[in-house]
């Protein structure tokens, strides 16, 4: 069974139709006891960082996601969600993660040329980087996928396992062992994204 | 490098997709469900939904067909028409919706923008301005292009993105239906002056005419239609082919 986190941020309706579409057994919970049950994880989330990191810590869910990580427990952020694993946000000011990846998430505005727009949004092709991750096992390099995003994780090369050019290399997917984050959205991202996370299902 | 979007525009009246749909594969030419489906296989990068039914029962079958739409379609979906209050957002949010487009609302209370930025952020917000020309002058229409404002548009839209619009659809009432290419002057003009995506609306009669768009144009991010796409004047599989082709980045 596939929980995808309530924390009160965001829309879940596509993200789980998307879970149904593949077949998969997917309930929405902010319950601790449902989430610890579950096989996988999603972390969604849109919005800003520190409502988002508040509402994750308030509640405690931050701390169930932190110890379900550490039991090995397969946990998949999709796109502020991805960027909610990491150490901290430098999205104004400076918010702590969940630490679960190594690096910093930062302004794209600091690493792109002037006249790119921001937000990155749009259908951009997956570079994939070092040894192909098992969620990418079904689609391949240069494949498209649906991004919207004004902040990017940087410092974080050695669990980088995609990347999307947008006048500079801003990390799409990392994973870190049993966690994984997607900065685009792969429930918007047609069947290409829907690969994707039937992969991370069949994950073992 | 992000691929420059082609995108269908559907309108939806009571439910049914009106202004005659004619596809001879499609079972129900008129099922908004049926209709996204096919877009979304043969390739378009998004879709936008407009409402403009009129009466609230008909809003209601709207929602519905959102719903069932965006429970069967995985890509981005915008929905427009008689988004007036926050309240609006939240309903059409609610059934799937992925961004939502204002227009006289907008026009009748520009603050919505600003709530609604602070709600959703602004990537949710498309501002949709219905654009003519008046005594040498962009100006901007509301009420679907029947009703002046006397508002001169670049400026109007350049407020609009202030106040958190994420993104523009342009329609140039002048080109719209004339089916000769885009406003490229218009667009041009608005693209010099936001810095957030535009949508090139109205005009388009062939795929050369999204060619010329996006290469005298590059600034501009999208491309956007309803009828050619509808009769299929206009192959939304072929258009991408040609794009490639001509050295646009198009997802394919």
């Amino acid at each position: 069974m596939i929980v995808i986190v309530d924390y009160g941020v965001g829309n879940l309706f596509s993200l789980k139709s998307s879970f149904a579409a593949i077949g998969a057994d997917v309930i929405v919970s902010s319950e601790a006891e449902v989430i610890r049950s579950a096989d996988k994880i999603i972390l969604p989330g849109v919005g800003a960082f520190e409502d988002a990191a508040k509402k994750l810590s308030d509640s405690g869910l931050g701390d169930l996601l932190c110890s379900l990580a550490a039991e090995g427990k397969y946990i998949m952020g999709i796109c502020l969600g991805m960027q909610l694993l990491f150490e901290k946000s430098l999205e104004y000011g400076s918010h702590k993660g969940l630490g679960l990846i190594k690096g910093t998430v930062k302004p794209i505005a600091e690493v792109i040329p002037a006249d790119y727009k921001i937000p990155h949004i749009g259908w951009n092709g997956l570079k994939l980087k070092g040894e192909k991750s098992p969620i990418f096992s079904k689609i391949k390099e240069g494949d498209y996928v649906y991004f919207v995003h004004s902040f990017y994780a940087a410092e974080c090369e050695e669990n980088t396992i995609a990347t999307a050019e947008y006048g500079a290399e801003l990390t799409a997917a990392v994973q870190n062992n049993n966690v994984i984050g997607c900065q685009f959205h792969p429930e918007k991202s047609g069947e290409v994204g829907l690969k994707i996370l039937s992969a991370f299902c069949e994950l073992e | 490098m992000v691929t420059k979007r082609i995108i269908p525009c559907l309108d939806v009246k009571n439910g049914r997709v009106v202004k005659g749909v004619n596809f001879k594969s499609l079972a129900d030419v008129s099922s908004p469900v049926e209709l996204a489906k096919y877009y979304s296989s043969c390739g378009a990068d998004e879709l936008v939904f407009y409402d403009i039914t009129a009466s609230a029962e008909g809003r209601e079958l709207f929602t519905d067909i959102l719903t069932r739409t965006a429970k069967e379609v995985f890509i981005p979906l915008t929905v427009g028409g008689g988004i007036n209050m926050t309240a609006d957002f939240e309903r059409v949010l609610n059934c799937g919706a992925d961004k939502v487009s204002v227009n006289s609302g907008a026009i009748k209370n520009p603050d919505l923008i600003n709530e609604a930025a602070k709600l959703y952020g602004s990537q949710c917000v498309v501002l949709s301005a219905d654009v003519k020309r008046v005594g040498g002058q962009f100006q901007v229409f509301a009420k679907g292009g029947r009703e002046n404002t006397g508002m001169e548009a670049i400026s109007w839209i350049k407020r609009c993105v202030d106040m958190g619009a994420g993104e523009i659809v342009l329609n140039s009432i002048d080109t719209d239906g004339v089916k000769q290419g885009f406003d490229l002057e218009m667009l041009s003009a608005v693209c010099d002056a936001v810095s957030v995506p535009v949508i090139a609306s109205g005009g388009a009669g062939r795929k050369e005419d999204f060619i010329t768009l996006f290469k005298t144009l590059p600034k501009v991010d999208a491309g956007l239609a309803a009828s050619i796409f509808h009769f299929g004047e206009v192959d939304i599989k072929d258009l991408k082919n040609d794009m490639k082709k001509a050295g646009i980045p198009a997802r394919i």
